[in-house]
C-alpha cells in the first residue's frame, strides 16, 4: 500500500451530522479513492443512501460508475476509504447485495425457473431443500405469472430473449431478499419496447418490495425517469488542481437530485413534460459535456444526503 | 436462382448427394483394397500382405469362436475386453482427476501459482519416454499400462478445463456469491456443472492418445490385449488378423466418440445451442 496519503478534513455540506446519516443509511460511502496503477478512476466518493431508495447513478461512458458498483458488490476493493452496509464495512459479494448484470445474470446450465431457485438451493443442504421445494416453486411461479412467463418455466436461458432473461434475472436476484439491489444497466441491451416493460416491471416491484436499489445505467432519461435519486459521475469538472499535473482526472459526484419521493414510482407521462426534458438539459450539459466544465464548488448536490468531505489523494499503487 | 451442388462457398448438397459423398471415400477404400487383393492373389495365391475378406473372416472367426487350448478363453474377446478395461481406468481416472485439478487451478489463485507452471511442465514430457521407467517401478502387470493412459492424459484434460473454467464470465462468480453461495459452492455447484459437458468432449479428444498409449504399452509387455494381439501376428505377417483387428479397434473407438457426443447432446442440452 506504499505511498498512499489521504488526508481527510471533514467540511460536511448539507448535513448537520455525518454520524447520525451514517447510521440511518443503508448504504454510506466515504471518501472513496479508486486507482488503477497510477489511473485514478474514482477522486472521493461521498454518497450516503436511505432505505428504500431507488438511486439512478449516470455518468459518459468510462467514467467509473460500474466501477463504483463494483465497490459496493465487494467484486473490487476501494483504494481506500469507506463502504458501509448498514453500518458494517463490506467484505466480498454475500446475500446482503444482490445483482443483476446486464448479461451472464442467469446460469445457461440452469431452467428459468432452477435460475430462480438457485439461490435458496446454494443456502439449504439437500433434505433442508426437499422440505421447502414445493412452497419455494410456487411462490417462484407467482413472479413468473407476473412476468408473464409462467410457460416459459421449463426453459432454458439461451432460450428466451433479452427481455425475457433479464426478467429472470430480476426475479432471482430479487427471490433472495438482498438488502440492495445492484444493477448494472441492466436493460442496455434491449430493444426500446422490452425495455419501457422492464421499466415498469421493475418499479412494480421495487414499489411493494420497498427494496433499495442502486441503478447504473448509460442513459440519461432512464435515470431520471426510473430514480427517486439521481446521481451523476463525470469526470468533467474544474478544480484547484493542475489537468496537466495528472494523469487522469478520477470522476466525482457532480449532480445529485432527489427527483421524488422514497416509494413513489413515476408514471410513463412523466417523460413527456417540459420539466423532465429541462432537467436532462441541464444533467446533461453538467456531466456529459466535456467542453462545459463546473467548478467543484457549483456542483447542484441538492439531495438532502449529499454531503461532501474534503480529502485528497497523493497517488500511489493499488494495494496488491 | 439456384445453388450449386457441389462447388464454392454456397453449396448445398442436399440430402441425397450427403449420402452419396458421405460414402464415396469408404467406397473406394474397399473397392481400392479388393481389387489389388485380387490381383495379388491371382498372381501367387499364398501372399500375405493383402489377403481376402474370406480369409480375413475365417481368421476373426476363429480367434471369436474357438477357445485357446491353454487358457479356456476366446482370444477375440478376452483381447478387447483386457484393452478396454485398461483404456477406461486409465481414461476415467485421468477424466476425474483432470476435471478436479482444472478447476481448482482456475478458481483459486493460490492454487494456480502452486501447480500451473508444474503441470504445463508435466503436460511436455514425452510419455512413451517414461513407460520404461513405468514397468521397473510398478512391473509388467495391469498398473504400468493404465498409469501410461493416465499420464498421457491427464494434463491434456487438465490444462483444457483449466481454460474452459477460466473462460466462463467473472460475473457468475459474483452472481453466485450474491445469492448466498459458500467459496466450495460456486467452485462445485456453480462451475464445475457448467464444464462437465467440456470434460466430455475433452476426453473424446484424448482418447486418440489415449489409444495410442494402450497399444504402445500392449505391444512391449502384456499376455492378452488388442494390442498385444496385432504386435504377435506381426511375427508371422498374419495380415488376415492384424486387418480385422484395426478395423475393430477403428469401429470400437467410433462407438465411444458418437457415444459420448450424443450423451453430451442429450444431457447438456444447454451446451450446444
Amino acid at each position: 500500500m506504499g505511498g498512499m496519503e489521504v488526508s481527510v478534513v471533514h467540511e460536511v455540506k448539507g448535513v448537520n451530522d455525518l454520524e447520525k446519516l451514517k447510521t440511518g443509511s443503508i448504504l454510506h460511502i466515504q471518501d472513496v479513492y479508486k486507482a488503477y496503477g497510477d489511473n485514478l478512476i474514482l477522486d472521493d466518493i461521498d454518497l450516503s443512501i436511505a432505505p428504500g431508495e431507488f438511486c439512478a447513478v449516470v455518468g459518459p461512458s468510462g467514467c467509473g460508475k460500474s466501477t463504483l458498483l463494483r465497490l459496493i458488490l465487494g467484486q473490487e476493493r476501494t483504494t481506500t476509504g469507506q463502504v458501509l452496509l448498514n453500518g458494517s464495512p463490506i467484505g466480498s459479494p454475500d446475500k446482503d447485495r444482490g445483482i443483476v448484470y446486464q448479461k451472464y445474470s442467469l446460469f445457461p446450465n440452469l431452467r428459468a425457473l432452477d435460475n430462480i431457485l438457485f439461490g435458496h438451493r446454494l443456502r439449504m443442504w439437500p433434505w433442508q431443500w426437499g422440505a421447502r421445494k414445493k412452497e419455494l416453486t410456487e411462490k417462484a411461479m407467482v413472479f413468473l405469472r407476473r412476468a408473464g412467463m409462467e410457460n416459459h418455466s421449463h426453459k432454458y436461458p439461451h432460450q428466451l430473449s433479452g427481455g425475457q432473461q433479464q426478467r429472470v434475472a430480476v426475479i432471482q436476484a430479487l427471490f433472495s431478499r438482498p438488502k440492495i439491489l445492484l444493477m448494472d444497466e441492466p436493460f442496455s441491451a434491449l430493444d426500446p419496447g422490452a425495455r419501457e416493460d422492464m421499466q415498469m416491471f421493475l418499479l412494480e416491484l421495487w414499489e411493494e418490495s420497498r427494496l433499495t436499489i442502486f441503478f447504473v445505467t448509460h442513459d440519461l432519461e432512464e435515470a431520471a425517469y426510473m430514480g427517486t435519486r439521481l446521481v451523476a459521475l463525470s469526470q468533467y469538472y474544474s478544480d484547484e488542481r493542475d489537468p496537466a499535473e495528472l494523469k487522469k482526472i478520477g470522476a466525482k459526484v457532480v449532480v445529485d437530485l432527489h427527483l421524488r419521493e422514497i416509494g413513489q414510482a413515476a408514471s410513463p407521462q412523466v417523460k413527456t413534460t417540459a420539466q423532465f426534458g429541462q432537467l436532462i438539459q441541464d444533467i446533461r450539459r453538467d456531466a456529459f459535456d466535456p467542453g462545459y466544465r463546473q467548478h467543484v464548488k457549483d456542483f447542484s448536490l441538492n439531495h438532502p444526503h449529499s454531503f461532501y468531505t474534503l480529502s485528497s489523494y497523493e497517488g500511489g499503487e493499488e494495494p496488491t | 436462382m439456384k445453388y450449386p451442388r457441389l462447388f464454392g462457398l454456397h453449396a448445398r448438397p442436399g440430402p441425397y448427394l450427403h449420402w452419396v459423398l458421405v460414402a464415396l471415400p469408404f467406397a473406394f477404400m474397399i473397392c481400392a483394397y479388393l481389387i489389388s487383393s485380387h490381383k495379388m492373389l491371382a498372381e501367387n495365391p499364398n501372399a500375405k500382405l493383402l489377403p481376402s475378406v474370406a480369409k480375413m473372416a475365417e481368421a476373426t472367426a476363429r480367434l471369436a469362436t474357438e477357445p485357446d487350448p491353454r487358457t479356456g478363453q476366446y482370444p477375440f474377446w478376452q483381447d478387447t475386453v483386457s484393452s478396454l478395461q485398461r483404456l477406461g481406468m486409465g481414461i476415467v481416472s485421468a477424466a476425474i482427476v483432470g476435471l478436479l485439478l482444472g478447476i481448482n487451478m482456475a478458481m483459486f489463485p493460490g492454487l494456480n501459482s502452486l501447480a500451473r507452471a508444474f503441470v504445463t511442465f508435466l503436460s511436455i514430457i514425452p510419455p512413451l519416454a517414461v513407460l520404461p521407467v513405468l514397468f521397473i517401478v510398478f512391473g509388467v502387470d495391469e498398473t504400468a499400462k493404465v498409469i501410461l493412459i493416465f499420464v498421457g492424459s491427464v494434463f491434456v484434460i487438465t490444462r483444457d478445463i483449466f481454460l474452459a473454467t477460466l473462460a466462463l464470465p467473472k460475473e457468475q462468480v459474483t452472481k453466485a456469491l450474491s445469492l448466498g453461495a459458500s467459496q466450495l459452492g460456486v467452485v462445485y455447484r456453480v462451475i464445475l456443472p457448467q464444464v462437465m459437458p467440456r470434460l466430455f468432449n475433452t476426453t473424446r479428444l484424448t482418447l486418440g492418445a489415449a489409444w495410442l498409449f494402450l497399444i504402445a504399452a500392449e505391444a512391449i509387455a502384456s499376455t492378452e490385449g488388442l494390442g498385444y494381439r496385432i504386435y504377435l501376428m506381426r511375427r508371422y505377417m498374419a495380415m488376415d488378423v492384424i486387418l480385422p483387428y484395426v478395423c475393430w479397434i477403428t469401429l470400437i473407438g467410433y462407438t465411444l466418440d458418437l457415444g459420448l457426443r450424443l450423451w453430451v447432446g442429450w444431457r447438456y442440452p444447454w451446451y450446444t445451442k
